[in-house]
């Protein structure tokens, strides 16, 4: 227990290296996963099929190969970024397959007939896309867009291994430098990643409840 | 091209290897003595091992020169595993009884704990927190950490120009810590030392840390590229990992240690495995009394 409470400051420093890579490359996903999805649904088949590699792509690698070819890969071809960078764009990159495919099955959800109005009162794609579907469309989508948030998190623990100094690797730290405190080590952490997700899930519902729309 | 290189080292440390063990013909781990006629009081762990002709011992494949295993062989070499058998041979118990389990700094500890293997040598440095959990036998072998840098680099003259500089580590090990507290630099966590030359070689990261020791080998591996630099600035005791209150056990250790340091044979260990990285020779260390 001594353990835990002499070291909780760096712990907490952990936690908040694993907040910015959630915040970092939640944002980034977010928006890429928008993008990819209006590409996914756009009249263009060019895009359509670049939408598609991309999620093809990035959802179907597991994570901790995109993670070493990011990490070891990058600089041979002459990108010096750090390491805390790269996993920002490794967890970005993936997250935003996932992201992508939450909002097309919220924009799939929504009536034809919206598009069809918005198209017949003079919208271009882009306009009813942004004004009209993607609105009503995201609504559907938060509850599978928290879960992958709140996978986010999670997947955010495997940047240990790259060199980033996050929760899980102050966990790993603490446990060597303290192996008789493995128990209250673990708790803490896992604690700290369960209040995370607690706020997080605790944020969808309310968003939930405030957006819903009767149809 | 990450795992191309690593195989090219490894395969480039077994060809020197090879060559020198035409050299010498035969090699200098195969020789062991082993006792014939050990016994042990009854009821002791020593006989139990005595007895059943076996023991396993966990030890680093990854480490040149201490405990490294080649891919495609079978047996690690290095100066943990000739201590270890000189154990072994101690105990009665033949090279071919021996089962080399692979530790990694992280699970030393759950390893000896649980009995998945009944000693650990494996670059293992004594300090009191361990040993309230684990026993810890020796110092068998005295050591302190130092810098792996690439071979052209120019910014280091001495330990203070790390400050600021990103220095790579194995996860969970010390050394991270004592580089960050003493002289400021940013420390980048990895998996397994190898690693750690991988981003060094690449650039990611300024310097590697850790045990000289082990650092040597690698820069062995590869002298064109990567050398050791700075003064050795932590001291670093190598115990042997046994499950915790075992002191008769600890003795024995202790005394064999001691034998081998007494009639030459650790120095032998030491010349045919990191005397070969241009180390020099160490005095051996006096072991701390059993707890």
């Amino acid at each position: 227990m001594d353990a835990l409470i002499e070291n909780l400051p760096r712990i907490l420093r952990g936690f908040l290296l694993t907040l910015q890579l959630f915040g970092a490359a939640g944002l980034i996903a977010f928006a890429l996963g928008a993008v990819l999805a209006g590409m996914r649904v756009a009249p263009v088949p060019v895009l359509r099929a670049v939408g598609t590699t991309y999620v093809n792509i990035f959802r179907n690698t597991p994570l901790v190969v995109l993670f070493i070819v990011f990490v070891a890969g990058l600089p041979f071809l002459g990108v010096q970024i750090s390491f805390f960078a790269r996993a920002v764009v490794t967890l970005s990159l993936y997250t935003a397959a996932f992201m992508c495919e939450a909002i097309r099955s919220g924009i799939n959800s929504v009536q034809q007939g919206q598009a069809e109005a918005a198209r017949s009162i003079g919208f271009t794609f882009g306009q009813t896309l942004r004004s009209v579907i993607l609105p009503q469309a995201i609504r559907t989508a938060i509850p599978p867009l928290a879960s992958i948030f709140i996978a986010l998190v999670k997947n955010s623990a495997i940047a240990e291994a790259f060199g980033v100094i996050e929760a899980t690797q102050t966990f790993h730290f603490l446990y060597n430098r303290h192996p008789s405190a493995l128990w209250p080590l673990f708790v803490g952490t896992a604690l700290g990643y369960v209040i995370i997700v607690f706020v997080l899930a605790g944020i969808a519902s309310r968003l939930e409840k405030r957006l819903a729309v009767i149809r | 091209m990450r795992f191309g290189k690593r195989w090219f080292g490894a395969f480039a440390v077994g060809a020197a290897l090879a060559l020198t063990m035409t050299a010498c013909g035969g090699g200098g781990g195969g020789d062991v003595e082993v006792k014939d006629n050990a016994s042990f009081p009854a009821g002791t762990t020593m006989a139990k091992w005595n007895e059943a002709g076996k023991i396993k011992i966990g030890v680093k494949f990854d480490q040149p020169g201490i405990g490294f295993k080649k891919p495609g062989t079978d047996t690690p070499q290095g100066f943990d595993i000739e201590i270890a058998k000189l154990i072994a041979g101690e105990l009665g118990i033949e090279p071919d009884g021996i089962e080399w389990v692979e530790t990694v700094s992280a699970n030393r500890e759950p390893f000896i704990q649980k009995g998945t293997v009944d000693l650990v040598l494996a670059s293992y440095t004594i300090n009191d927190e361990r040993r309230t959990i684990v026993g810890q036998a020796g110092p068998y072998y005295v050591t302190g950490q130092q810098f792996l840098i690439a071979k052209d680099a120019t910014w280091f003259k001495t330990n203070e120009d790390i400050k600021g500089k990103k220095v790579c580590s194995v996860t969970g090990s010390t050394s991270l810590d004592s580089v960050e507290e003493k002289y400021g630099a940013k420390p980048v966590p990895f998996g397994s030392y190898s690693e750690c030359v991988t981003q060094l070689k690449s650039g990611s990261v300024d310097a590697v840390t850790t045990d000289g020791a082990i650092l040597l080998g690698y820069a062995a591996e590869d002298p064109d590229e990567l050398k050791v630099a700075g003064e050795e600035f932590t001291e670093e005791p190598y115990g042997i990992g046994y499950k915790h209150g075992d002191t008769k056990l600890c003795e024995f250790l202790n005394k064999t240690v001691k034998a081998s340091i007494d009639d030459g044979k650790w120095a032998t260990a030491f010349k045919d495995t990191l005397g070969k990285a241009d180390v020099p020779e160490p005095t051996p260390p006096t072991a701390d009394p059993c707890q």
